[in-house]
């Protein structure tokens, strides 16, 4: 059974994590600081570096400030940024949060801050340790996926058997995301023919052709020399092995960073931004996606490798499977689960989706992930540009509104 | 999946297998119900030519389109960036100079 953390606005979370942030990089040593003197597994540090405003940043830290896993939250800033820290105070505090706010200019500095920042913490700490339990079904997960470093194991191991438990996840009434329209350039045709409403099928078309021109414009595919090494050789290549991790379920919508699925069901998150090109790679790295899809509500993250990542994230666990068998071998302790067993005979594709799914069970009533014990946190967060889903991205949405 | 040997089909439109256990050079390779050996050792991951190809022919995996052939390969050969390419974005690796177009 999943014991849940209940928040006010119905949500459950899977993890009670206080969450330090730092609003400019300017705040962010002393942030830190607090959150090394801290030294619990349960305080986290995310933050935002940029001086200049940014809608999405803005949206991305209220999305995981007030995620289901967090139980409070203490703010750092250095003062004179641009960061919009009163709404975000007020944001938190309305959701029923716990939440401290410390400003490095009126504090009177980098000792100061962390003296007060220590205090902040217990407090915060101290009425999130009274949050309500409830139990939680399987229903009521929202799960992530994504992969990393992948080779041309991926698409043959884990990120199928990714794909049934996704499957089996779906048939629960969970919610499911799947991301990054960038490496599923070449499969937008057959993934269209999956969405619930022919409208939402062109719309995952348009999405993966901005993904494509986007990158076009960068210069690179998302496509790492990792990638080739490992026996790669094109994007579309990659994204059909990438795109086995959503299964055979019908595609229930597409979300943007920050937006909550509606319902269970399996959803598309579409990280590449709108608009002309202006603040870089859509994601610099693996774990700017994980954040996004922490942003979505995801309680917990599918990560599948090849070459073999070893990162966790802030807020949400990381279940780590490994696609390459030798790999499983050489980085054994940084993985939860072997799936390089499928090529080597000694497991089915059906029995390691089984093995995901009970460990998402497992996980999400507390067990530790392996990354999680490792004391991984990643957290990164950068500049952003997107305009609002249209009304066929959330079919399920429109019909409940008109309802 | 059951494989006996070092290559593995997975769909039978491919024109290119997925070698699951390290081959080296000289190693007898089972195609089309013949046996060619390998010219070269290949690693786990990485593909390999089902039947002969040629330049402009689309390679086949998982029954999709994953790009295009540059080169020409006997079945049995080694297939990657040296004879094979993208049709929809460069790839890139550790020796493309960073940044930009």
């Amino acid at each position: 059974m999943i014991s849940g953390y209940l928040r006010q606005d119905g949500r459950k979370g899977i993890r009670n994590v206080t969450v330090v942030a730092y609003l400019v990089e300017c705040a962010h040593h002393v942030a830190r600081r607090i959150v090394d003197k801290v030294d619990d597994p349960d305080v986290h540090l995310i933050g935002f570096p940029g001086c200049y405003p940014n809608a999405y940043a803005k949206r991305v830290m209220e999305a995981i400030a007030t995620h289901p896993n967090v139980g409070g939250v203490v703010l750092v800033s250095l003062g004179c940024e641009s960061f919009d820290r009163a709404a975000l105070v007020e944001t938190v505090r309305a959701s029923g949060r716990p939440v401290e706010l410390l400003v490095i200019q009126e504090v009177g500095g980098t000792a100061a801050t962390i003296a007060g920042g220590l205090a902040a913490v217990a407090r915060v700490r101290a009425s999130a340790a009274d949050a309500t339990r409830a139990e939680m079904a399987p229903s009521e997960l929202v799960i992530a996926t994504i992969c990393g470093g992948s080779d041309g194991t991926s698409g043959i191991t884990a990120n199928p058997a990714v794909g049934r438990a996704f499957d089996r996840l779906v048939a629960a009434g969970a919610t499911c995301i799947f991301e990054e329209t960038g490496e599923l350039v070449g499969c937008e045709t057959i993934m269209a023919g999956r969405a619930v409403t022919p409208e939402l099928g062109d719309e995952i078309e348009a999405c993966v052709k901005k993904a494509e021109a986007y990158y076009t414009v960068m210069g690179f595919g998302s496509f790492a020399p990792g990638n080739a090494e490992g026996g790669l050789t094109t994007q579309e290549e990659k994204s059909m092995g990438a795109y086995s991790k959503s299964g055979s379920s019908p595609i229930s919508g597409i979300l943007k960073p920050g937006d909550v699925p509606p319902t269970g069901g399996l959803y598309l998150l579409d990280v590449v931004p709108d608009g002309e090109p202006r603040f870089g790679f859509p994601n610099i790295s693996d774990n700017a996606e994980i954040v996004e899809l922490i942003a979505c509500g995801a309680h917990l993250t599918l990560f599948t490798t090849g070459r073999g990542s070893v990162v966790g994230s802030a807020v949400s666990p990381v279940i780590k499977i490994c696609a390459n068998p030798e790999t499983a071998r050489r980085l054994a302790a940084d993985m939860d689960i072997d799936a390089g067993r499928i090529l080597e005979d000694r497991a089915t594709l059906a029995e390691v989706g089984d093995e995901i799914y009970d460990r998402v069970i497992a996980v999400a009533a507390g067990t530790r992930s392996v990354s999680e014990e490792l004391g991984h946190r990643e957290f990164i967060l950068t500049y952003k540009a997107f305009d609002p889903i249209g009304p066929a991205c959330l079919p399920t949405r429109s019909r409940s509104m008109m309802a | 999946m059951t494989h006996a040997s070092r290559l593995i089909l997975l769909h039978e439109d491919d024109n290119v297998f997925v070698v699951v256990a390290p081959i080296e050079v000289g190693d007898m390779l089972t195609i089309g119900g013949g046996t060619v050996p390998a010219r070269e050792g290949i690693t786990v991951g990485h593909k390999v030519a089902r039947r002969a190809l040629a330049p402009g022919d689309r390679v086949i995996k998982y029954g999709a389109p994953i790009g295009s052939m540059t080169a020409h390969a006997d079945a049995g050969d080694w297939i990657h960036m040296h004879n094979m390419k993208s049709d929809y974005i460069a790839a890139h690796s550790r020796s493309t100079s960073g940044g930009g177009a």
